[in-house]
């Protein structure tokens, strides 16, 4: 049920039922190491190149979010899946191996959250019973893609983010059929906004006012407050970006940078990853949800956070053509039955 | 509470600015400048043993640039350029061994898409625009020469 401007109100409380992670050799170097499922040892993954790599990678994910929740794919729904390249190749190569409906989803890095988000509609309008949201990035392939080749010998901003190595796979079922008391219960669709950042190295400023908008739209339309959350947990703003999002709530006399986390900023270890101002990526959020903040929700460490994955809707052709970078945020409340 | 962004682009503009943190301009400069130039001096060098081996000073060049080709690309190849570039920067991506490597590293990177497709298709991706313009202006100003040389 919609309630206020832009938020749905999940009477049925899809329950996020079991998650699956698979992380890259860099993320394996990073504090959050020990709480992924699955890690590849090279970048190639014993593939001929980086989106096979990565292809292979989301399906491994899959496959182990399955065997995690004991189920085959013939009980799975419909799966959503995004990613970062070009006509959304690592997910649909990853998919065509399953018997399962797809559907692929853009969103740049805030692709998981619009997947968890799609996937808790379906079923509080109970048509489906269970159904699995998943993502992944490349660092290989994303710079390949959106920058410079591998090899070429470049300085980076120190705004610049690195783009995660990583899947994450969630499956959200009916909770009728399987319930571990860990639901959705409010989802917020982020709109698109513009501050007219056209720095493509600086890419957390030109999510960050999208993040404000989202959060500030939840919280009016729930009539809750930053306190209801024991976390704010953004996707991938980056240290620069968390920055950004802090100034702005400041102006509106709010202080949430003691409530906020950032899944680019946990997943490295700033100091010694040289990796400037975070992660970045589809697989990010996903994988740093996947492991870590699932774990804590399970262990119920954590008991109810409000999820917001970003994402930076350019291309390097609109950059190119000077375009804007306009910046989006999903929202997903996330409580544990207690 | 407030759900418009009570921001103007400009203002939000100043806000980046203020609370962005700047890259170190100055090592970088000076990091660029003591790489670039230690290039240049292994350059020289090279020069030098060469016409010390009765090579002539036009051929000596030739053969310089060939050598320090060979350097930048062997280095590209073996994933150490691009480490020395995040170190030095502009230091190593304007000596002809940057060139070298703006070639050398898209041809490595697009061997996945074939050799038609891929190599060749996307190895001056970088150094195209070096070339075009490079090739470009050489001609203009080649032609204001001859003018100047004609009218005088």
């Amino acid at each position: 049920m919609k309630i206020g401007k832009q938020t749905i109100k999940l009477e049925s409380k899809p329950c996020i039922y079991s998650t699956s992670s698979i992380v890259g050799p860099k993320e394996m170097q990073g504090p959050l190491a020990q709480y992924f499922d699955l890690h590849i040892k090279d970048v190639y993954f014993e593939e001929k190149s980086f989106e096979k790599a990565e292809s292979k990678m989301l399906e491994t994910c899959i496959n182990n979010l399955l065997i995690k929740s004991g189920i085959t794919q013939n009980d799975v729904d419909i799966i959503f899946s995004g990613d970062l390249l070009n006509q959304c190749i690592s997910s649909g190569f990853a998919i065509r191996n399953f018997d399962v409906p797809f559907l692929g989803l853009y969103g740049a890095c805030s692709t998981f959250c619009e997947g968890l988000l799609l996937s808790s509609i379906v079923i509080e309008a109970n048509v489906a019973k269970q159904v699995i949201a998943s993502a992944s990035s490349h660092f290989c392939s994303a710079e390949r893609q959106f920058r410079m080749p591998l090899e070429h010998g470049n300085q980076k901003s120190p705004l610049a983010q690195s783009t995660v190595t990583g899947s994450g796979a969630a499956l959200i079922t009916n909770r009728e059929v399987a319930d571990n008391g860990i639901h959705i219960t409010y989802v917020t669709p982020g709109k698109i906004i513009d501050l007219g950042v056209t720095d493509m190295s600086n890419m957390g400023a030109a999510m960050a006012p999208a993040v404000f908008s989202t959060i500030s739209n939840h919280l009016t339309d729930t009539g809750r407050t930053i306190d209801y959350y024991d976390y704010i947990i953004t996707g991938d703003l980056g240290i620069h970006g968390s920055d950004m999002l802090y100034e702005l709530f400041k102006k509106e006399g709010i202080d949430i940078s003691k409530k906020h986390k950032d899944c680019g900023v946990l997943i490295y270890d700033e100091e010694n990853q040289d990796v400037n101002s975070g992660g970045s990526g589809c697989g990010c959020v996903a994988s740093v949800f996947s492991s870590y903040i699932f774990n804590e929700l399970k262990a119920k460490n954590i008991n109810k956070i409000l999820l917001i994955a970003t994402g930076a809707l350019m291309s390097p052709v609109s950059s190119s053509q000077g375009e804007s970078i306009p910046g989006i945020a999903h929202a997903i409340a996330i409580e544990n039955e207690v | 509470m407030n759900t418009n962004l009570n921001i103007s682009n400009s203002e939000y503009d100043n806000l980046i600015s203020q609370k962005a943190q700047k890259s170190p301009i100055l090592k970088n400069i000076l990091l660029a400048f003591l790489v670039g130039g230690l290039i240049c001096v292994l350059g020289q060098f090279i020069n030098n043993k060469l016409m010390g081996f009765g090579i002539d000073k036009e051929s000596a060049s030739a053969f310089t640039s060939i050598i320090l080709i060979f350097i930048g690309a062997f280095l590209t190849s073996v994933n150490l350029y691009s480490r020395i570039g995040k170190f030095a920067g502009a230091g190593s991506t304007i000596p002809i061994t940057g060139f070298s490597n703006s070639v050398v590293a898209p041809a490595i990177e697009f061997k996945s898409e074939g050799y038609v497709l891929g190599i060749g298709a996307n190895m001056f991706k970088i150094a195209g625009p070096v070339l075009v313009y490079g090739i470009t202006s050489t001609v203009i100003l080649g032609f204001v020469y001859y003018l100047f040389h004609f009218v005088f």
